[in-house]
C-alpha cells in the first residue's frame, strides 16, 4: 500500500485500560493523519503516558482497537517488532545509553537490519557515515561525537535522542515532552526542529509547556481522565470552557 | 567495524596488548623454565607448578566467559560453575572411558565406580564417550545446550536481574545435588578420577602436562580474542546498551532476547571448554565444581580484577587463585574465606572498576580534588 492511499498512520478506537481498577485509558478514540503533526496535552494522570506505552508494545490494552497504516494491528506485536514496523519513541526522561559515544548512539538508532548476526558483523556504509554526520550537524552535536554520553548535559542528551529517533527514520514518531527542562532558548529550537521533521514523518508529542505548543502551531488534542476531552486549534481550545477548566485555566 | 580490529582493539587497546603480550610469555616461558634449568636451580619451574598455572588459566576463561555476560550485558549468573563443571565432566568421562581395564577392577568395559555398585552394562549415556571427537563434541554441546534452554526461558519470559541471578544459582545447585546421587551414574560423591592418559600421552608425563599448559594459554587467547570482536562489534554495543536501558532497546527495534540468549551461550560455551582443560590438569572432576559458592567466587574474581574489560577479569582470576594458593597453604589457611570476602567488600566500596580501574579513579579523585581546591580558592577570593 502506499503512502498516498494510507488514510490513517495511526488510529485508536474505543483503547480501555484499567490498573487494579483505576481507568487510566477510557474510551480512548485518536486518528492521525499521514504527515500530521499532532501535539496533545493533558493533566498529570491524564493517560498521556499510557497511550504511549499501548502504541509502543509495552502495555496491552484490555480492550479497543490499535491500528497502524490503516491495517495492522498494533495490539499483536511487542516494542521491537513495533519498533521494525516503523514506530519511534522518545521518552520523557531523556534514555540514551551513557557508556556509549554520541556516535555510537546514533549508529545504534540507526535504521537496518537488528539480528544478532547482522551486528555482530555490522560494517558502516559511507552513506550510512555520511546520513549519521547530517543529523549529527543537525542535532548540533557535531563537536562531541566522541564523548560519552553521560556526559552531556540535559538538553544535549535530549537533541541526541531527538537525532536517534531521526536516523531511526520511522513513519511515524511519538515524542514525550520534548521541552521538559529545557531553555527558552533550546523549547523553541526543538519545536523547530520538530517542524521540519513533521515534512516528512509523522509526528504526536506530548507536552505540558504552553510556548511550546504554541510554536509548533498545529492541532491539538486534550486529554482528560483517559479520553479526548476536545481537539482542535490552540486558539479555539483556550476558548472552551471545559479545556479551561480541566486544564489551561489551573 | 569500521576500524581494522586487531590494530585498534587488540593491539591499540593498552590492556589487551599488555594481557597478549603476558600470554606469550608465560606460554613460552613457563616450558623453557621447565625444561632448561636443572631441577635444583631457583630458575626451575616444577611440572607441579605448570599444572597449577594451567589451572589458574582455565579459571581465567572461566572469569572471561562471565565479563563478557556481566560485565557487557549485565546478566549476573550465579551458576556458571555449571557449565565449567558439565564441560569438564564431559572430559572426565573420555578420561575414565580411557583408563580401560587398569582400573582397580580390571573391568574393560565399566569404570570402576560402576563395577562397585554391581552395574552390568554401561548407561546410554556413556557411549561414545570412548572417542576423543566425541567427547569434544560434548564438552560443547552439553553446556551449550542447558543454556540455550535456560536462557531461552528466562530471557522470553524477561526475567532479569536479582530473580535471574538467583534461579542460575538454583539451576548450579540442583545439578551439585543431581550428580551427587550414585545412580546417575556419574560416579556419584568421589566423581571422577584415578585418569591414565588422554589420546594416548600419559597424563602424569611432564610433557604431557607443558602441552596441556600451552594449551590453556593458546585457548585463553583465542577466548579472549574472540571475546573482544564480539565486545567490540556493534552487537557489543548493543550489549552495553541493553545492561544500560534494556527497555530502550527494544524500543529501537533490538530483540533483547535474542541478545542475551546469544552472549549467554557463547558464555557457556567457553566455561564448558575451560572445564575440558581443567579436568586433566587437576586430575578429577567431582559434584562439589557445582557448588554455588564456586560460583559465586567466579564474580569476586570479575569484581575485583575490573569488569566489563575482559584483561580485568584475567587479571582478578589470576590475581585472586594464586592468593587463594598462596594463603590457604599457610598459617593464614583458616582466615582465607575471610580474606576473600574482606576483598570482595573492599573492591565493591572503593574499587567500583576493579584493579584495572584504579589507575583512572586515582586520576579522578586526583581531578576532584584540584577541582575542589581552585574553587575553593576562587570562592575564597
Amino acid at each position: 500500500m502506499s503512502e498516498t492511499t494510507i488514510k490513517s498512520i495511526l488510529y485508536l478506537n474505543g483503547v480501555n485500560k484499567t490498573f487494579d481498577g483505576f481507568k487510566a485509558i477510557n474510551n480512548l478514540c485518536l486518528d492521525i493523519r499521514p504527515g500530521e503533526l499532532r501535539a496533545i496535552i493533558g493533566p498529570n494522570g491524564a493517560g498521556k503516558s499510557t497511550m504511549m506505552d499501548i502504541i509502543t508494545g509495552k502495555t496491552k490494552p484490555d480492550t479497543g482497537e490499535v491500528i497502524f497504516r490503516d491495517q495492522i494491528d498494533l495490539t499483536r506485536h511487542d516494542e521491537a517488532d513495533i519498533a521494525n514496523l516503523g514506530i519511534g519513541r522518545k521518552f520523557q526522561k531523556p534514555t540514551v545509553i551513557g557508556s556509549l559515544t554520541v556516535w555510537e548512539n546514533l549508529e545504534l538508532a540507526l535504521a537496518g537490519a537488528r539480528g544478532v548476526w547482522q551486528t555482530l558483523f555490522f560494517k558502516l556504509s559511507d552513506a550510512k557515515r555520511t546520513r549519521l554526520e547530517a543529523v549529527l550537524s543537525q542535532i548540533g552535536l557535531a563537536a562531541r561525537r566522541d564523548e560519552l554520553s553521560f556526559n552531556l548535559s540535559h538538553g544535549q542528551k535530549q537533541w541526541l535522542e531527538i537525532g536517534m529517533l531521526l536516523v531511526q527514520d520511522p513513519q511515524l514518531l511519538l515524542v514525550d515532552e520534548p521541552a521538559a527542562g529545557m531553555t527558552d532558548y533550546e523549547t523553541l529550537e526543538t519545536a523547530k526542529l520538530l517542524k521540519s521533521i513533521s515534512q516528512h514523518h509523522s509526528v504526536v508529542v506530548v507536552e505540558h509547556d504552553m510556548d511550546f505548543i504554541r510554536a509548533l502551531d498545529t492541532k491539538v488534542t486534550v486529554l482528560h481522565e483517559g479520553s479526548v476531552l476536545a481537539e482542535g486549534r490552540l486558539e479555539h481550545l483556550q476558548q472552551d470552557q471545559r479545556v479551561i477548566d480541566v486544564y489551561l485555566g489551573r | 567495524m569500521s576500524t581494522p580490529f586487531v590494530s585498534t582493539y587488540l593491539w591499540g587497546d593498552k590492556g589487551s596488548r599488555y594481557l597478549l603480550i603476558v600470554l606469550c610469555l608465560l606460554g613460552v616461558g613457563v616450558p623453557l623454565l621447565n625444561w632448561l634449568p636443572p631441577e635444583n636451580s631457583f630458575l626451575h619451574v616444577p611440572t607441579y607448578m605448570v599444572s597449577l598455572l594451567g589451572k589458574y588459566l582455565c579459571f581465567a576463561i572461566l572469569a572471561l566467559a562471565l565479563d563478557l555476560i556481566w560485565g557487557y550485558c549485565g546478566i549476573l549468573s550465579l551458576g556458571h560453575g555449571a557449565f565449567f563443571a558439565l564441560g569438564g565432566y564431559a572430559m572426565g568421562m573420555y578420561l575414565m572411558r580411557q583408563i580401560g581395564d587398569r582400573g582397580v577392577y580390571g573391568n574393560a568395559d565399566l569404570p570402576d565406580f560402576m563395577v562397585f555398585l554391581n552395574w552390568e552394562e554401561l548407561p546410554w549415556f556413556w557411549h561414545g564417550f570412548e572417542h576423543f571427537g566425541y567427547a569434544l563434541l560434548m564438552v560443547l554441546l552439553v553446556p551449550g545446550v542447558l543454556a540455550f534452554v535456560f536462557g531461552w526461558l528466562a530471557f522470553r519470559s524477561r526475567v532479569s536481574g536479582v530473580y535471574l541471578s538467583i534461579i542460575t544459582q538454583a539451576l548450579t545447585y540442583a545439578l551439585m545435588l543431581a550428580f551427587f546421587r550414585n545412580d546417575m551414574g556419574f560416579g556419584g560423591n568421589n566423581g571422577l578420577t584415578d585418569f591414565k592418559e588422554i589420546i594416548g600421552f600419559d597424563l602424569q608425563a611432564t610433557s604431557t602436562r607443558l602441552v596441556l599448559f600451552v594449551l590453556s594459554v593458546l585457548v585463553l587467547m583465542l577466548a579472549f580474542c574472540g571475546a573482544r570482536y564480539i565486545t567490540a562489534s556493534k552487537l557489543g554495543r548493543v550489549l552495553v546498551s541493553v545492561r544500560d536501558a534494556e527497555s530502550r532497546t527494544r524500543f529501537l527495534g533490538y530483540r533483547v532476547e535474542h541478545y542475551k540468549l546469544m552472549v549467554f551461550v557463547v558464555s557457556a560455551l567457553l566455561a564448558g571448554i575451560a572445564g575440558a582443560l581443567y579436568v586433566p590438569q587437576v586430575g578429577i572432576i567431582n559434584p562439589s565444581e557445582f557448588n554455588p559458592l564456586n560460583s559465586i567466587e567466579i564474580v569476586i574474581w570479575v569484581a575485583i580484577g575490573g569488569r566489563g574489560t575482559l584483561y580485568g577479569a584475567v587479571l582478578g582470576a589470576l590475581l585472586v587463585n594464586y592468593g587463594k594458593t598462596y594463603f590457604t597453604s599457610g598459617i593464614f589457611a583458616e582466615y582465607w574465606l575471610f580474606i576473600l570476602g574482606a576483598l570482595f567488600v573492599v573492591t565493591t566500596i572503593y574499587l567500583p572498576r576493579g584493579l584495572v580501574g584504579l589507575k583512572e579513579q586515582w586520576a579522578n579523585g586526583k581531578l576532584a580534588t584540584l577541582f575542589k581546591n581552585t574553587t575553593r580558592a576562587k570562592v575564597a577570593s
